[in-house]
């Protein structure tokens, strides 16, 4: 009777190509491993090191495979990967170092056990040399030991928009001169000319070319074009999307593409794509929405619109631009649409306004960080007036704030289900009512009051007279300066959703309703990060900054001291925010919901390095605010 | 004469004691470690019992699953107040040996290894316990628990407190599978020795054996 043993082959199981084991192989092998302890930076192996007579598979924690001459992580294994079988199987040298990235568990398996109950058994056997073979096929160094059970992630680009490239390539003669080439791209206004031979391209010359080697004197301008152009040139087919040229360009380190008919440098020249060409693509899409945006007369014609949004959204994300820049884009976007959708109400509506107000969105649209389109929160405040027209003023903007939100309804913005917008009475006030009401929240903090805080304290002027919305805030840190307890309180709130740090060993799943098992990356990773942040700049009196990446980057410059625990929350919440984006798009939902058996071993890892960001701040909130007491 | 008559033990004992003869290996990294739980029918080491034995070895850091022991002992004395804890019934389905086998295979593996237990103090006083009922000498081995070892990890604060298995496994992000029975206990408190002991060579360049065992004289204490 072996207990541990037990335990071991329960772990292993889970993973090919333990799985294919009989169950006396895989015991066999359980009963026989040994376990290491690595402290975080140790080594497993090194390169320069005889390989030792095991393999290994990650049991906890994460293994980074290094390349020892750049040092640079060629791979990260983590719970069920397997390292170090390659150089056992061909009896060569280590190819990378294996270096803990943090403290791990890692079972070591001699390779007599292999021969003995791994390779003896078909399936598995089979299992092992065709994982060898594909990554052989898919162009990987064929004795890097890569982990076989990683499934890469690669970025899918069929979705990407196809590049537009300049089908009228300008091209020569191998035996034109480099100074009648230099003439034809000055007449045609090109940096660049292709040399083809039958129609096929062979070469390339560019501007800098010209300025490398002609201008330096050291080709003659009477010497033919081959003696120049670079040769051979990177061809594709048509339907190039711009993430692959752009990376394309990257990998060659060069800025010119020739499309061919095949995509090969056998078929004929059609066109050619340059790095401006992708420039161009890149910038011009969200300022043409914007300008679209203007000139749109209904609201159906702006739904529209959202929906190219969307598309350049994904285009975003494929290229992984940086996502704090996409978020930015996207909610200046969708702030132009929800202002253009108030004044098409606003025009609708027979009579002016009785006195100025603004149009305030709240929640995730306030904080500039809804990428996909979720419920609207919103809330609408008007300039003081007298108690007796109070009454009618309330009642022209309610009839607006309606008109406002079927408008951004019929974009896309759904209602929200808890009815927290402009068109329900209790949201839509006189500023001194307004006043009145988030005092009452900060002096009695109970639980709806602290919701309600959190909710509408992130607040963003989208539309009308912005003093109003200035006056709000100022008013809030005044009231949060003379009830201080209330900041106590918000802590506490901040602090509900731990980190969910055992992850990996008991998934942290929803256990009932709708998403059961599934993983609730905006209650259980993404808030904590912003409740967080909110509470800390609230106490630290700064103006409103409601943006999550930038509160944490302020908060980074006020507090030097705590620069790195800031700068984790920062980076793990662009993380989540980029990853509930994809989840979402790929999905078509809110990305909310995460079924986690579908994660890739490098998103894991990503999600789980965000979790100890939210695990330190909440430490830092709960020393700060003397929580321990209150709890 | 018959006093200085020397004892006539059994083979298994003589076997046992003749690791003694040579001298402790120091360094660390040559040094077997056998960490040990035992599951009891309480906490009175002269009137209780022991259930079951569980022990897993490391050898150059490494735990060593095959080298690890799991016995089960037949039972006359029974406390039904710690069924609860353990889970072990007098007649349960595992095979179960007599206290003297038991106790032969215990010292039969371990040899000269170093013990290693949480609050080892207890099941040393359990062992010695049963080695008293077979007239036999206490135990040989230098001894750790990985109580006193946290306690050496930390500053001045805290010096005396005690620390539960339960409590230090958190601390150290442990998961707790099989707690409370003599192997998954004896795993635990492994990864929890390997895991103190790299923090404390982390400390200490050069950490050898003395550094980390308990001093003979707080082995008696309870």
């Amino acid at each position: 009777m072996n207990t541990i043993a037990l335990r071991i082959s329960d772990f292993l199981k889970q993973f090919p190509p333990f799985s294919m084991l009989t169950q006396e192989q895989l015991l066999a092998i359980s009963g026989a491993v040994n376990i290491i302890h690595i402290e975080t930076e140790a080594y497993v192996f090194k390169t320069t090191e005889p390989i030792k007579n095991a393999f290994y598979v990650v049991k906890e924690g994460a293994i980074g495979l290094y390349r020892e001459e750049t040092n640079s992580l060629v791979d990260k294994c983590d719970e069920g990967d397997i390292f170090g079988l390659r150089a056992l199987i061909r009896q060569g040298n280590y190819k990378l170092t294996a270096k803990a990235l943090e403290e791990s568990i890692v079972y070591s398996v001699s390779s007599e056990l292999l021969e003995a109950y791994i390779t003896t058994n078909i399936e598995a056997n089979k299992f092992l040399m065709q994982s060898f073979a594909s990554n052989t096929l898919l162009g990987q160094d064929e004795s890097l030991p890569k982990p076989i059970f990683a499934k890469t992630t690669l970025t899918d680009f069929n979705d990407a928009e196809t590049a537009n490239y300049s089908k009228n390539p300008i091209y020569c003669n191998p035996k034109t001169s480099i100074k009648e080439a230099a003439k034809i791209m000055t007449n045609n206004r090109v940096g660049s000319i292709i040399i083809t031979e039958s129609k096929k391209p062979i070469g390339i010359i560019t501007d800098k070319d010209l300025r490398v080697k002609i201008a330096t004197g050291q080709v003659s301008i009477d010497a033919p074009v081959t003696d120049i152009m670079s040769s051979p040139v990177i061809t594709y087919a048509k339907n190039i999307s711009v993430a692959e040229a752009q990376i394309a360009m990257l990998q060659h380190k060069i800025t010119h593409l020739c499309i061919t008919t095949d995509g090969t440098t056998n078929g004929d020249l059609t066109g050619i794509l340059s790095e401006h060409d992708i420039l161009v693509i890149r910038e011009n899409n969200a300022s043409v929405l914007v300008k679209e945006i203007k000139r749109s007369q209904t609201p159906l014609e702006l739904k529209h619109i959202r929906m190219r949004c969307e598309d350049l959204l994904k285009r975003y994300l494929n290229q992984n631009l940086p996502i704090n820049y996409v978020a930015k884009i996207i909610s200046a976007i969708n702030n132009n649409i929800i202002k253009h959708a108030i004044d098409l109400a606003v025009k609708e509506t027979s009579s002016n306004p009785p006195t100025s107000f603004a149009w305030m969105s709240m929640g995730s649209q306030g904080r500039q960080e809804q990428l996909l389109l979720t419920d609207q929160d919103n809330f609408l405040v008007f300039e003081n007036v007298s108690e007796s027209e109070y009454n009618n003023t309330q009642k022209y903007f309610l009839n607006l704030a309606k008109k406002i939100t079927t408008n951004l309804n019929t974009v896309g913005f759904e209602y929200c289900p808890a009815n927290m917008m402009g068109s329900n009475p209790k949201w839509c006030l006189s500023l001194s009512q307004w006043q009145s009401q988030f005092k009452k929240w900060i002096a009695q903090p109970d639980q709806d009051n602290l919701l309600l805080s959190t909710i509408f304290f992130d607040f963003d002027f989208v539309y009308g007279n912005k003093a109003l919305a200035d006056n709000l805030s100022e008013n809030i840190f005044e009231a949060i300066e003379s009830h201080d307890i209330f900041l106590n309180y918000l802590g506490l709130n901040a602090l509900k959703n731990p980190p969910p740090l055992s992850f990996f060993r008991n998934f942290l799943v929803e256990s009932s309703g709708e998403h059961k098992d599934q993983f609730d990356i905006k209650a259980r990773a993404m808030m904590p990060l912003v409740d967080a942040a909110r509470l800390l700049m609230l106490s630290s009196k700064t103006a409103s900054i409601n943006n999550t990446v930038a509160r944490y980057k302020k908060l980074m410059e006020l507090e030097p001291q705590n620069k790195d625990i800031y700068e984790a929350c920062l980076l793990g919440f662009e993380d989540l925010l980029r990853f509930r984006t994809l989840q979402g798009l790929k999905h078509n939902d809110s990305g909310r919901f995460i079924d986690l058996q579908q994660l890739s071993k490098a998103d894991r890892l990503e999600l789980k390095s965000s979790f100890k960001a939210i695990k330190s701040v909440q430490e830092l909130i709960q020393t700060r605010f003397k929580l321990s007491q209150l709890m | 004469m018959g006093w200085f008559k020397k004892h006539t033990y059994p083979d298994f004992w003589n076997t046992y004691a003749d690791c003694f003869k040579r001298n402790q290996e120091q360094n660390l990294d040559n040094t077997r470690f056998v960490v040990f739980d035992t599951e009891t029918t309480g906490l009175n080491p002269k009137t209780d019992r022991i259930l079951s034995i569980g022990t897993i070895a490391i050898n150059n850091y490494a735990i060593t699953v095959s080298d690890q022991l799991e016995i089960y002992l037949e039972q006359d004395i029974f406390n039904t107040e710690t069924v609860k804890i353990h889970g072990l019934l007098k007649t349960g389905t595992s095979e179960k040996v007599t206290e003297e086998t038991a106790i032969t295979q215990f010292l039969n593996h371990i040899n000269n290894a170093v013990l290693v237990a949480h609050h080892v103090a207890f099941d040393i006083a359990m062992i010695n316990a049963c080695l008293k009922r077979m007239a036999l000498p206490k135990l040989k081995n230098n001894i750790i628990d990985t109580g006193f070892l946290y306690r050496k990890t930390l500053t001045s604060v805290n010096q005396n407190s005690h620390y539960s298995l339960d409590e230090l496994c958190e601390k150290f992000n442990i998961p707790l599978h099989d707690r409370h029975t003599a192997s998954g206990d004896a795993y635990i408190t492994a990864i929890l020795f390997l895991k103190l002991v790299s923090f404390l060579k982390q400390q200490k360049s050069g950490l050898q054996l003395s550094d980390i065992t308990l001093p003979k004289n707080r082995i008696g204490l309870l």
